[in-house]
């Protein structure tokens, strides 16, 4: 097992962050953390990166304990955390050289497994870290945390605030780096991305709701999801609040995600509603469950 | 040793590429030492004096003559009244007052005695005290010429009186000039602050920015981090110790008569006390403002009890052991020692011997007070 936790707790003064965490993530699986902010996630970030004790429970990662051979640890992972924290007025190459000297390594004998990531970057190697677009802090940011060649990557947001091309090159940094062996936990706030791991756990209020690869956890869905357009969405909601047999919606998108609290539910039913409370252009179709959906309907 | 020394490398990297961090460090401590030194004197001059004459007799006009020959005091007015007088001592513009009483030649030739009332403006007692020995002293060179004059209109065959002088001879600062007390003194000042400051802000800084978050999650031993963060301050604090002696030298031309290897061997030793109390302070704190405040608590409590603007012998008792526990203090001593005395290693034994151990001390609290997991 690369990462094993074991009903993991902790709280801050009366505030529970975490309460009786268990999971298990196997050796060179790319496993997620979702869940909104606050759920806990940076918590048990900390926690596996031998930051912070728990209060109780049992962690190890790559088969060391987290409190007793937390200098194992540190040598055998990357961790990258949320908040870009290179030092800014070093320059991307200062800054590499710096964690690789850390680490009693050099640039050039891990060069092959940060390659793909740095000759991005290469070109602005005599710029200043604080001077990086956002997607390239990102970028070296990585490198950074992957220079000593760690056996798990633990990557907190890594792309929060980041714009859509640079998410998606990101992820696909990381499937190339799962594929050369790299054990990776990431947590995100982006449900979309969710759908890149192998297996995630839907976490929240420092509980976790499910843990399953993403396919079946969007089977799980008990309900049957219809997308609903309007040309006036705010009177669509609206509307929707108000009828009887509404079980859940919320905007999707550019469609209300609905729900029906009867399994023999008929969409023309609730047309002719909507049509009566004046509401035109309506379009109602069923649709696939996604995680966002899973989510809400667990976090209920 | 490799990681050491990139470590030091980085910081001084660092520091040398804040664009305002090095003026901080270098260009101000020295206006500082120029300004300083050159302002903060203990000299009482310029005493607006005023003064009421009652009498107006060749006496009392001979007596205000020598306030006016006098180099400390300004005649700035004569007051026809008391109530004029002192209505100008409320307003300020007079320091202080002397009133010369009606019939004063005529009491003094008949009754051999007389009275003068002295008033002093004592807000700042210091130099209330000083104006008042300057006043006693001309009235008292004044008594003595009236009395020979005196004596010789009454009675010339009268033994003179015994008069003892004392003629001091100042020794270690034989002009009795302050900037050779103040120079060396403000010179431990500007080393302590800086390196306090520096050291105390920089961790946090990291801690702030969050890439102390970063190093914690590597390998690197707790002490290789600390002596990384901290040798390039004591290089610094060095630095400015040669740099403010040059000056002390060049500019204020203050005697440096012991050894200068003592000197720096002691501050050496003294910087890492500075450097553990900053670590010290910023292992407690979460933001660089905090440890800014914390820091100056402290200097100021230093500072000022020193020894450096007012003696630890005039101190209450229970202040003079809260001394014990100022670096500064015994930094402003040796520093003082060292240079205006020539003080040798032996006589600076006390000094050493207590800063070594509260080096240790502090550094010891630092170190087990950093943890790397929190």
């Amino acid at each position: 097992m690369s990462i094993n936790l074991e009903h993991i707790s902790k709280s801050y003064g009366k505030i529970e962050a975490l309460k009786d965490i268990s999971f298990k993530v196997h050796p060179g699986e790319l496993f997620g953390l979702i869940g909104p902010d606050g759920a806990g996630k940076t918590t048990l970030f900390r926690i596996l990166t031998t930051l912070l004790i728990a209060d109780e429970g049992k962690a190890n990662v790559t088969g060391f304990d987290v409190v007793k051979d937390y200098k194992n640890i540190r040598k055998s992972v990357g961790y990258m955390p949320g908040k870009f924290s290179l030092y800014q007025d070093l320059t991307v190459e200062e800054n590499l050289t710096f964690f690789a000297t850390i680490f009693g390594t050099t640039i050039e004998e891990n060069y092959e497994l940060i390659k793909e990531i740095y000759v991005q970057i290469e070109p602005f190697k005599k710029r200043r870290a604080g001077k990086l677009s956002g997607g390239m802090k990102q970028k070296l940011a990585l490198c950074c945390a992957l220079i000593h060649k760690p056996k798990v990557l633990f990557l907190d947001e890594p792309t929060t605030g980041v714009d859509p091309v640079s998410r998606k090159e990101f992820w696909e940094m990381l499937k190339r780096l799962q594929q050369k062996g790299i054990t990776i936990l990431v947590s995100t706030p982006y449900m979309d991305e969710a759908a890149l791991c192998d297996r995630i756990a839907l976490i929240q209020g420092g509980e976790i709701l499910e843990i399953d690869t993403p396919i079946n956890i969007v089977k799980h869905y008990p309900k049957a999801i219809y997308n609903i357009g309007s040309k006036d969405m705010y009177e669509l909601l609206q509307k929707l609040k108000g009828f009887e047999n509404t079980y859940t919606m919320y905007p999707f998108g550019e469609f209300v995600h609905y729900t029906d609290k009867r399994d023999d539910f008929n969409p023309n039913e609730l047309q002719q509603y909507l049509e009566e409370n004046g509401l035109k252009e309506i379009t109602i179709e069923k649709t696939k469950a996604t995680i966002e959906d899973t989510f809400m309907e667990l976090a209920k | 040793m490799k990681r050491l020394g990139y470590i030091i490398q980085k910081e001084f990297k660092q520091i040398f590429r804040n664009k305002s961090m090095l003026p901080i460090i270098f260009v101000m401590p020295l206006i500082q030492l120029l300004i300083l030194a050159n302002a903060a004197t203990f000299d009482v001059k310029n005493i607006k004096f005023g003064y009421i004459d009652y009498d107006h007799s060749s006496t009392s006009r001979a007596l205000i003559e020598k306030f006016h020959a006098s180099t400390y005091f300004n005649v700035v007015a004569n007051y026809p009244s008391q109530k004029l007088a002192n209505e100008s001592m409320q307003k300020g513009s007079v320091d202080v007052l002397l009133e010369i009483p009606s019939y004063f030649e005529r009491n003094l030739q008949n009754e051999k005695f007389n009275n003068l009332g002295v008033t002093i403006n004592a807000i700042d007692g210091a130099a209330a005290g000083v104006e008042n020995v300057y006043v006693t002293q001309i009235i008292q060179s004044f008594n003595k010429k009236l009395m020979i004059d005196l004596l010789q209109v009454s009675d010339q065959s009268q033994v003179q009186p015994i008069n003892i002088t004392t003629i001091p001879s100042f020794w270690y600062n034989k002009t009795l000039n302050y900037k050779t007390f103040m120079v060396p003194g403000i010179l431990v000042l500007l080393v302590t602050m800086i390196t306090l400051f520096l050291s105390g802000m920089n961790i946090v800084r990291e801690k702030e920015i969050g890439t102390l978050e970063q190093i914690n999650v590597t390998p690197i031993k707790k002490s290789q981090f600390i002596i990384g963060k901290l040798f390039p301050f004591w290089i610094i604090g060095l630095a400015l110790l040669t740099v403010g002696l040059i000056i002390s030298k060049l500019v204020f031309n203050v005697p440096m008569v012991g050894s200068l290897v003592l000197m720096y061997f002691y501050t050496s030793i003294y910087i890492l006390v500075v450097l553990g109390i900053g670590l010290f302070i910023s292992n407690f704190t979460d933001t660089q403002q905090q440890a800014m405040f914390i820091a100056w608590f402290f200097m100021v409590i230093f500072i000022l009890m020193s020894g450096l603007f007012t003696p630890i012998e005039s101190m209450p008792k229970w202040a003079q052991y809260l001394t014990e526990f100022n670096p500064i203090k015994y930094f402003v001593e040796v520093m003082r020692m060292v240079m205006l005395k020539g003080s040798g290693f032996v006589d600076i034994i006390p000094q050493l011997s207590k800063t070594l151990l509260y080096a240790i001390v502090m550094n010891g609290l630092a170190v087990w007070s950093y943890k790397k997991t929190n």
